[in-house]
């Protein structure tokens, strides 16, 4: 099930060459409890080589302690919307399902709450509007995977293409301008120095971070992605969690309507388009495992940050996009492969290999 | 625990009502009224405007995913519906060449006199136009060309190439008249594998460097609100000075400005493409960074059912010698400011 349990069992039955000694010095960075802390050492050390480069290609920008810290929160900001779905996008996948349809709940959310009737609510109306349709939307991808039993795949693929339709139908086509002074201040304001949108970011991805670690239900996710049976028969009931599953992630993306609408100032049906890849890459590079079972907010946190770093990056040094984007699918397989040699049986096979020679 | 069970009754009760009454809201929230004006030629003293034959038109767009698109369909909507001797047929195109193709193909077993048409590609739906002018249906083909000119009888379409060329000549020389010599440019291109997109930044390249200037930063956007900002977001950390910007397109527009607002500058100018509504109330204003807009219509499809009409009467245009509708017109890009924005308020969209 989760690292943390598994950790004891593993480190005494370990099926190891060595003596009690070598096995009284196994060190912290062998154990199994600390590979995911591991894991997100290794993200972080990855920012770290991202800004470093960001010093060595420009730097007199870099260099400059003010622009530096303008340039942190522009990178947070940048992150914020996308990483609020991601949070929700890491609870669907570690509870073993997937959600393809947060982009267009995002679009649909918008819209919605950008509509001349909704706007004639003020602002309290529309964030109303924005996190109701997403809740609802989420509610019906639930409910068609837990109860319907369509394939996670399969129903939110459904959800993408429908929900992007019905934004389309609403908005007739247009850009929607949202005329709410409240709404679009989000965007702008800060508050104790710190921008709105990533005190935003910020409370999602502790309060995700509290409800997965600190949670019945946190732990009732890893349980549910990890072994759907066992799960049910320790008397988890699977289908109404999966649903409650789906909903978080639709609140999720209700939120972040709200934050890309008051960034643009306006919603469309073609917003937030391709976010389901960029939360699901995301998620990945953060160590979330995408059969379910695994998976840590911190880390789906740190490859959303990777991503807006690489952004940010590129765009300060004028290269193409086109670039970019070969670049983010490079470190996805590298984090994806690097997950696959694990760092435990790398050490096996290390110390293996020196007790045959 | 029966206690417990009409407790969760009640319970359920209760959130199924809020629910229905949250969808009830919801569902009031989806009305858009919002007028949506059409820009038409208008029918004044001409003597192509008397009634003619009748003319039955076919007509092809692609789904709208942007204002622009939008535009395009309601114009050439607005503009059947004056006329009392064209019978209009819109057919839905779906959602990529494939089913544009099928719809099309129903389209021509109608036997419409004359057919409009923005392809979605115009290489892939090429073969449809040869297979249409060999039945003997003229057609028009909207701003996406057609590559072999056996495919139309008239081709209409806007100027990529002069749309950069007009925003770059006009940031050189509003540079030069504020005497910078060397300026900081940016730029925010629209979806980059779009050859339209390669065409308009090419110009403005061209155009900068002929005033011995250049691009500092182009970022890439979608032609949608939300990567407009993101990318003007993107582009003002990477310039934190900058002189001039130039932006595509008016809708991503929005986003641009909303960026620029939200990092507190106003040190540049700005320039716009293809003519929003918006975006010319606000040159108009004069109050934002937005000084200038380079024109790439819509209303060229209000010009082509116009047209298609003229065509499937054999009438001519009036201003020309030639007793048949030219073959081909490039719409010329133009520079919308200030002083001149009131002349283009009705042309927006």
């Amino acid at each position: 099930m989760s690292d943390a349990t598994a950790a004891p069992t593993a480190a005494a039955a370990a099926p190891d060459g060595g003596t009690d000694a070598a096995l009284g010095k196994r060190s912290w960075w062998r154990d199994d409890a600390s590979e995911s802390v591991r894991r997100n050492l290794g993200l972080v050390g990855v920012l770290l080589v991202l800004i470093l480069i960001g010093f060595i290609t420009k730097p007199d920008l870099y260099g400059d302690p003010e622009w530096f810290a303008d340039n942190v929160f522009s990178i947070l900001k940048l992150a914020s919307a996308i990483g609020v779905v991601t949070v929700g996008m890491t609870f669907v996948i570690i509870g073993g399902g997937i959600d393809l349809s947060v982009g267009a709940i995002i679009a649909l959310a918008g819209v919605w709450c950008t509509t001349v009737a909704t706007q004639s609510y003020g602002a309290g109306g529309m964030i109303f509007a924005a996190v109701a349709v997403g809740v609802g939307v989420g509610l019906v991808n639930g409910v068609l995977i837990s109860y319907g039993r369509l394939v996670p795949f399969i129903a939110t693929l459904a959800m993408l293409v429908a929900a992007r339709g019905l934004a389309s139908q609403i908005s007739n086509q247009q850009t929607q301008v949202s005329r709410s002074v409240t709404i679009n201040r989000i965007a702008s304001e800060n508050l104790l120095g710190v921008p709105l949108l990533v005190w935003i970011f910020v409370l999602v991805v502790a309060a995700g971070w509290v409800l997965l670690n600190r949670t019945t239900f946190g732990r009732r996710t890893v349980a549910v992605g990890g072994n759907p049976e066992a799960a049910r028969l320790a008397g988890i009931n699977i289908k109404r969690h999966t649903v409650l599953l789906y909903v978080l992630s639709g609140l999720c993306c209700g939120i972040a309507a709200i934050m890309l609408t008051s960034q643009a100032t306006s919603a469309q049906a073609a917003m937030a388009n391709l976010y389901e890849l960029d939360a699901i890459a995301a998620a990945i590079i953060g160590g979330t495992l995408l059969s379910g079972g695994r998976g840590t907010i911190v880390g789906s946190l740190l490859g959303v940050l990777i991503f807006s770093t690489i952004t940010n990056l590129f765009a300060v040094n004028n290269l193409s996009t086109e670039a970019q984007n070969m670049i983010k699918g490079g470190i996805i397989v590298a984090a994806v492969l690097v997950q696959q040699v694990q760092f435990k049986s790398l050490s096996q096979f290390l110390r293996r290999n020196r007790a045959t020679t | 625990m029966t206690q417990r069970a009409r407790d969760l009754s009640r319970r359920r009760v209760l959130f199924g009502g809020a629910a229905l009454g949250a969808g009830a809201l919801l569902t009031a929230c989806t009305s858009n009224e919002e007028p949506n004006t059409a820009q038409t030629v208008a029918a004044g003293p001409n003597p192509n405007a008397s009634p003619g034959k009748k003319v039955v038109m076919g007509f092809s767009a692609p789904a709208a995913d942007h204002g622009w698109i939008a535009a395009i369909t309601n114009n050439a909507k607005a503009q059947a519906s004056q006329f009392s001797d064209v019978e209009f047929r819109a057919v839905a195109a779906g959602a990529n060449a494939a089913e544009q193709r099928a719809a099309l193909s129903t389209l021509i077993s109608q036997k419409p006199d004359v057919i409009v048409l923005l392809p979605y590609d115009g290489k892939e739906l090429n073969s449809f136009g040869l297979e249409a002018m060999r039945a003997n249906i003229p057609v028009v083909n909207l701003d996406r060309a057609f590559p072999d000119a056996l495919a139309y009888r008239l081709q209409i379409k806007g100027d990529n190439y002069g749309m950069g060329v007009a925003a770059g000549n006009y940031i050189a020389a509003q540079m030069k008249a504020k005497g910078v010599s060397s300026p900081v440019i940016g730029e925010i291109a629209g979806i980059d594998n779009l050859e339209l997109t390669q065409e308009r930044s090419k110009g403005f390249r061209d155009a900068l460097a002929a005033n011995s200037m250049r691009v500092a930063n182009r970022r890439a956007a979608e032609f949608t609100v939300d990567t407009g900002q993101r990318e003007a977001t993107l582009l003002l950390r990477a310039l934190p000075k900058m002189d001039a910007l130039w932006n595509h397109d008016d809708d991503q527009g929005i986003g641009v400005l909303a960026a620029i607002n939200q990092a507190n500058r106003k040190e540049f100018l700005m320039v716009g493409g293809a003519g929003a509504k918006a975006a010319i109330e606000a040159i108009k204003a004069d109050n934002s960074v937005l000084k200038a807009t380079v024109t790439y219509s819509p209303s060229m499809a209000s010009s082509a059912v116009s047209l298609a009409r003229l065509i499937g009467q054999g009438r001519k245009m009036s201003d020309l010698a030639e007793l048949q509708v030219p073959k081909e017109i490039i719409l010329a890009s133009e520079t919308i400011t200030k002083e001149n924005a009131d002349n283009y308020l009705p042309l927006g969209f």
